[in-house]
């Protein structure tokens, strides 16, 4: 069941196919239900997750290129390790860049981005498409996986933040640089905040609304056939 | 192994070639570790320095000082009153064991006039690491929570972003108020604590009180004799 699928995206490449999988149909979070962990952890602000987010995006493209390039020598003996290895150097790679370079948002992210190792998002993957297709594919799976998680986790920060201390993109220009310090705003002023959202609870009630709507929306074109069928039989 | 064979699934199944492709994978790895770390590792060390002065900053006001605040700190054993060994190491930086206090001072020409030390206090969640200043006089110049993990929104307000509460530390001393009131009201004391959070508060006084009863026992070491000890480390 799994070769066929495979085979035909080796003949032509289904980009579009790749990019609503990964921001949509079987999107890392809403789909896949992965990376959880690192998810709740840090949404409690939208530039933290954006942080996160990018972060991530960057391991799952690198290790996308890395690990479709390098299909042809890895035997599926000892794959799980070597991806394993590729991924946590990546991470700490970038652990280190973002030590160095963004310093700032490391001191926010710092106890995340070794978790991005645990992401098994990315493990996931690295065993089921770029081990299996083109570096070009692999890595524009990569990217559209990236994208899609880091815009639940811009939504989940978003909601939480808002809800939970009345702004949103608070510290913005720690991530973006100053020019977009225009982002940071605040939508309830003298807002007394609402503690919940921001603690892991928050970020569990948040999640699963977010995955209620994210169901509501998948079915509604049903709802609406089914909806349109019924006022059209009811009048005849 | 050693078969001319154009690439077979049973040469590729063999044992060794599992090992050497792990074991190069590993190698590979290594190294590009070993490439990051090295050209990471200075502009790290400068934003830790950077935070560490940004902080050193705060609690110690630049007209007190006209000396670079990082340079030749003193190491003091942290619940010894026995300074002796002190000065002897204190030319030597870098990382040392939770038994040291690193002490930054603030020197005018050759004479102390302020010292900042982190002292820590067990919070609800972890550990708080507070940078304290006090003056020669024994008068507290400023408290900055450096590291918490105290709840959000609750027991935060220690940070100076949130809250201007830790201000109210400024000035006092282990006299002003007298001891026993070294506290959050609750406990007699005379610092507020937070609705919802008086863990947080309680550790944070008990932090700077620790810090002040470690300046006035080592109180000699750290100021009068640092002449001596500049002219050692030099």
């Amino acid at each position: 069941m799994t070769k066929d699928p495979n085979k035909t995206a080796r003949e032509r490449t289904p980009w579009g196919r790749i990019a609503r999988d990964g921001l949509w149909g079987n999107n890392v979070v809403l789909a896949q239900m992965l990376a959880l962990c690192p998810l709740l952890a840090v949404t409690g602000t939208t530039t933290n997750g954006l942080g996160l987010g990018l972060a991530s995006l960057v391991v799952m493209v690198a290790s996308g290129l890395l690990v479709s390039s390098l299909r042809g020598l890895i035997t599926p003996q000892v794959r799980i390790p070597v991806f394993v290895l590729i991924i946590a150097t990546l991470v700490t790679l970038v652990d280190l860049a973002m030590n160095a370079w963004l310093h700032d948002l490391h001191k926010v992210l710092g106890l995340f981005i070794p978790l991005i190792v645990t992401n098994c998002a990315i493990l996931g993957r690295a065993e089921s498409f770029a081990s299996r297709n083109r570096i070009a594919p692999a890595a524009f799976d990569g990217l559209m996986m990236g994208v899609g998680f880091t815009l639940v986790l811009v939504t989940l920060g978003a909601m939480r933040e808002l809800i939970g201390s009345g702004t949103l993109f608070a510290n913005a220009s720690l991530l973006l640089g100053e020019a977009m310090g225009f982002l940071e705003t605040t939508l309830i002023p003298d807002y007394r905040g609402f503690l919940l959202m921001i603690l892991p609870p928050g970020g569990f009630l948040a999640l699963g609304f977010l995955l209620a709507g994210q169901r509501l929306l998948k079915r509604l074109p049903t709802f609406k056939r089914r909806s349109q069928s019924a006022s059209l039989a009811s009048p005849g | 192994m050693s078969r001319s064979l154009p690439q077979t699934f049973t040469d590729r199944d063999g044992i060794g070639y599992q090992a050497l492709l792990l074991a190069g994978f590993a190698l590979a790895a290594s190294v590009l570790l070993v490439v990051g770390n090295l050209v990471t590792k200075g502009p790290i060390a400068e934003r830790k320095a950077e935070d560490l002065l940004a902080s050193l900053e705060q609690v110690i006001p630049a007209e007190l000082h006209d000396n670079d605040l990082l340079a030749n700190p003193l190491m003091i054993p942290r619940s010894s009153l026995n300074s002796n060994s002190s000065s002897s190491s204190s030319s030597s930086r870098g990382r040392h064991g939770e038994s040291e206090i690193i002490v930054y001072r603030a020197l005018q020409g050759l004479d102390v006039t302020a010292v900042a030390f982190e002292t820590l206090g067990q919070g609800y969640a972890g550990p708080i690491r507070v940078l304290l200043g006090i003056g020669v006089d024994g008068r507290i110049l400023g408290a900055r929570v450096l590291a918490h993990s105290e709840t959000p929104g609750l027991g935060d307000k220690i940070e100076i972003a949130r809250d201007d509460w830790i201000t109210d530390f400024n000035g006092r001393d282990l006299s002003d108020p007298p001891p026993e009131q070294w506290a959050v009201k609750k406990d007699g004391g005379v610092f507020d604590q937070f609705s919802g959070a008086t863990i947080t508060p309680r550790a944070v006084v008990a932090a700077i009180k620790g810090g002040l009863e470690t300046f006035a026992a080592q109180r000699d070491a750290l100021t009068a004799s640092a002449v001596i000890t500049t002219e050692i480390s030099q």
